[in-house]
């Protein structure tokens, strides 16, 4: 036991100075600084434990000789339903997309659901439907959950939350640490998909062609990663809210490496680029739920890449840049008319700019 | 992406750069106008690509930016109504005002909405009859137009609960300011093209002849900006002042007529006060007689709202060109995206943001 007492920390300083932030910002869970802010600084701190300390998509834990990984999401979307997918299929796909991450293959789902009052019953039945055969498709069970509703008003039509129970393939030393000079960084296909599909049903916004939610389940893709490339596999990382920058700034930070992009190399389907360009957002920090970034030895990367292509969902996978020694705990690109500049993590969340 | 992809070829980029090197044979010291300009040179690393004789400083053409304190405290002050459902474009929200910032507000219960046109708050204000929307109007010429129009929509639909914030401002009084400081270092400028696209240039040019200056009306994508650099360059090594177009693609000598014609109708020009540089004679827009009521200020009793700026903050210097980001004492330590003290730090556009995410020692 630590020896903390409920007395001591009655009176211990809240750890994110109030005079900075005196109410909860959207931005906290915005994926970016100040989600990071309030994930060290008041929850890992406050819980500190070994398992929790590499802040990683899930915790590891040892028990009995098994190597079991823990992990848990929730999810708000709005709207619910958007093209691609709907809060059901995501809340199966984020999660199991988590354990993935940790080289993990799913054992069993929770599934926890917050109803406001006023839901329409025939909604719940098709979220619930798609949402089971998400988990099937994985497959995975969902094998207990929770119900609970709130007043109207008091809830934006329904939240779930999902845990995810897996077991750690065996050899395999998975962490944001383990990021070496002259791995190189893997993708598995086109980005920013998910974030501007939501933006487009959210917003009213139109772009000629639809764009669909990358929302998919990567358990398939990274097993064949891992039976191709195996312990070279040093770091996985969904770049979900805060997208590409913010799970790389992650890595380059926890490996205390530097990250050098190449924009050309960086997969991107056209009309998302587009959008992209009319909101004046930078694709790099659009959400992602189908995505999987992959740190591999260079020396495998060549086999990783032929066994992510081999999958449907890694068809378009690409080596997108390599880490380095130079600058450690940064980020940089180089644009595509040859100039370099820092990928910074977000801050705050994008804002659609002026003019 | 076509019409995208052509100005961002990385082999057309370094021959103009490499035009330039030969080009060049003293310092030259241009200004480009417009924040978006800015952030395209340092985010695709041009600036870094430039000869050592080409000194970049950044310009005033940030709407974030140049909004006045006392501005952003009235749009707090009437977003913290709850009578009120305040709109702007997303950029101004984050925005700190003297005490806290319309997120805030929002976090706190405030109804504060962004929007992407200001069309879209004149049918927030149709939609809910028993409620105030506000438009917070701010931008240069390129915004003007689309923000007088939801004036003279309102007017026309006979809408008596909504009603804009107007905190506009005009390009050309703030070079004429600009030239005329005894400080001035710049020799050259890149004029924003956006703005051009509706004004057109003609106004630009008793300003070349006054001040014997080259502008060159420039684009926004990486080679846009390459060939204004090699335009304005050329003419200053020529010694030929006066208003060349490098973004014929989009602007004419006389812009966009029509897009004139609703702004003369809906705004009439006024002194303005510009955040960090003052006032600045004429240039402004205001709303005219026949559409005052529509004026957020008046009708919500928040003129007298003063405030005060922070000691440290030197954003009034780096608008002007004077001094640059890094040269600030609150640059990246008192004053950083999370916690910006000046709007430079703010805006997507802002000089300040543009160093801190791209430029920091790579």
């Amino acid at each position: 036991m630590s020896g903390l007492r409920a007395a001591d920390l009655a009176g211990a300083a809240c750890p994110i100075p109030i005079q900075d932030y005196p109410h909860v910002l959207l931005a906290h869970g915005g994926g970016g600084r100040l989600t990071h802010m309030l994930i060290e600084k008041m929850f890992a701190a406050t819980f500190a434990n070994p398992a929790l300390a590499p802040l990683h998509d899930g915790a590891r834990l040892d028990v009995d000789g098994a190597r079991l990984a823990v992990t848990t999401d929730s999810f708000v979307v709005s709207p619910r339903f958007f093209p691609g997918g709907n809060i059901g299929s995501l809340a199966v796909h984020g999660t199991v997309n988590d354990l993935a991450m940790c080289g993990a293959r799913p054992i069993a789902l929770t599934a926890a659901f917050v109803l406001e009052e006023g839901l329409a019953m025939e909604e719940l039945w098709r979220i619930v439907r798609s949402m089971q055969a998400a988990a099937a498709d994985v497959p995975v069970p969902v094998v207990t959950g929770d119900t609970k509703v709130v007043d109207r008003g008091k809830g934006d039509g329904m939240y779930i939350n999902t845990t995810g129970i897996g077991v750690v393939r065996a050899g395999l030393e998975i962490a944001p640490g383990a990021a070496r000079p002259g791995d190189v960084v893997i993708v598995n296909g086109p980005i920013a998909q998910h974030g501007i599909a939501i933006m487009s049903v959210r917003e009213g916004l139109e772009f000629g062609t639809k764009v669909e939610s990358d929302s998919a389940a990567l358990t398939g893709l990274v097993a064949a990663l891992l039976d191709a490339a195996g312990s070279s596999v040093r770091v996985l990382r969904d770049p979900t809210r805060g997208g590409v920058s913010s799970a790389l700034n992650e890595i380059a930070q926890a490996s205390r490496a530097g990250i050098r992009l190449e924009e050309t190399k960086i997969p991107i389907r056209e009309d998302v680029r587009g959008a992209c360009e009319i909101l004046g957002f930078d694709p790099l920090y659009v959400a992602n739920e189908g995505k999987v970034l992959a740190i591999v030895a260079a020396k495998e990367a060549e086999r990783a890449l032929a066994a992510m292509r081999a999958d449907p969902l890694g068809r378009e996978a690409a080596i997108i840049g390599e880490v380095v020694e130079d600058h450690p705990g940064r980020v940089v690109l180089k644009s595509r008319v040859g100039g370099l500049r820092v990928v910074d993590m977000l801050s705050g969340e994008q804002l659609p700019r002026i003019c | 992406m076509r019409y995208v992809d052509e100005y961002r070829n990385e082999t057309e980029t370094r021959s103009f750069v490499r035009a330039i090197e030969r080009r060049v044979t003293r310092p030259w010291t241009l200004m480009e106008i417009c924040g978006g300009q800015t952030h395209t040179f340092i985010k695709s690393g041009i600036d870094r690509m430039l000869p050592p004789e080409i000194t970049l400083v950044h310009g005033p053409g940030c709407p974030v930016c140049v909004t006045p304190l006392e501005q952003i405290d009235r749009a707090i002050a009437i977003a913290q109504r709850p009578e009120v459902i305040l709109t702007s474009f997303g950029d101004m929200l984050r925005v700190p005002g003297s005490d806290t910032d319309l997120l805030s507000v929002k976090a706190k219960g405030g109804d504060v909405r962004m929007v992407y046109s200001p069309l879209d708050a004149v049918t927030l204000a149709q939609k809910h009859p028993d409620r105030e929307v506000v438009f917070f109007a701010v931008g240069f010429e390129t915004t003007a137009p689309a923000n007088a129009m939801s004036v003279w929509q309102a007017s026309r639909l006979g809408l008596d609960n909504f009603s804009v914030l107007v905190s506009h401002v005009r390009v050309p009084p703030a070079m004429e300011a600009l030239l005329s400081a005894p400080d001035n270092r710049v020799q050259g400028f890149l004029a924003a093209g956006h703005v051009c696209a509706v004004m057109g240039y003609e106004e630009y040019e008793p300003l070349a002849a006054k001040h014997r200056v080259p502008i060159v009306v420039t684009g926004f994508e990486p080679l846009d900006l390459v060939q204004g650099v090699y335009m304005a360059v050329d003419a200053l090594e020529d010694g030929r002042t006066g208003v060349e177009n490098q973004y014929s693609r989009s602007v004419t000598r006389e812009g966009n007529r029509r897009a004139q014609d609703i702004i003369a109708e809906v705004f009439e020009i006024c002194d303005r006060a510009w955040r960090g540089i003052g006032v600045i004679p004429e240039s402004g827009y205001r709303l005219r007689a026949p559409y005052r009521r529509f004026d957020a200020e008046s009708r919500f009793q928040v003129s007298r709202v003063t405030a005060r700026e922070s000691a440290v903050c030197i954003a009034g210097e780096i608008l002007r060109g004077v001094r640059k980001p890094h040269e600030c004492s609150a640059f990246g330590t008192l004053c950083t995206p999370d916690h910006p003290v000046g709007a430079p730090m703010v805006s997507g556009e802002g000089a300040c943001a543009a160093y801190w995410h791209y430029k920091r020692e790579a």
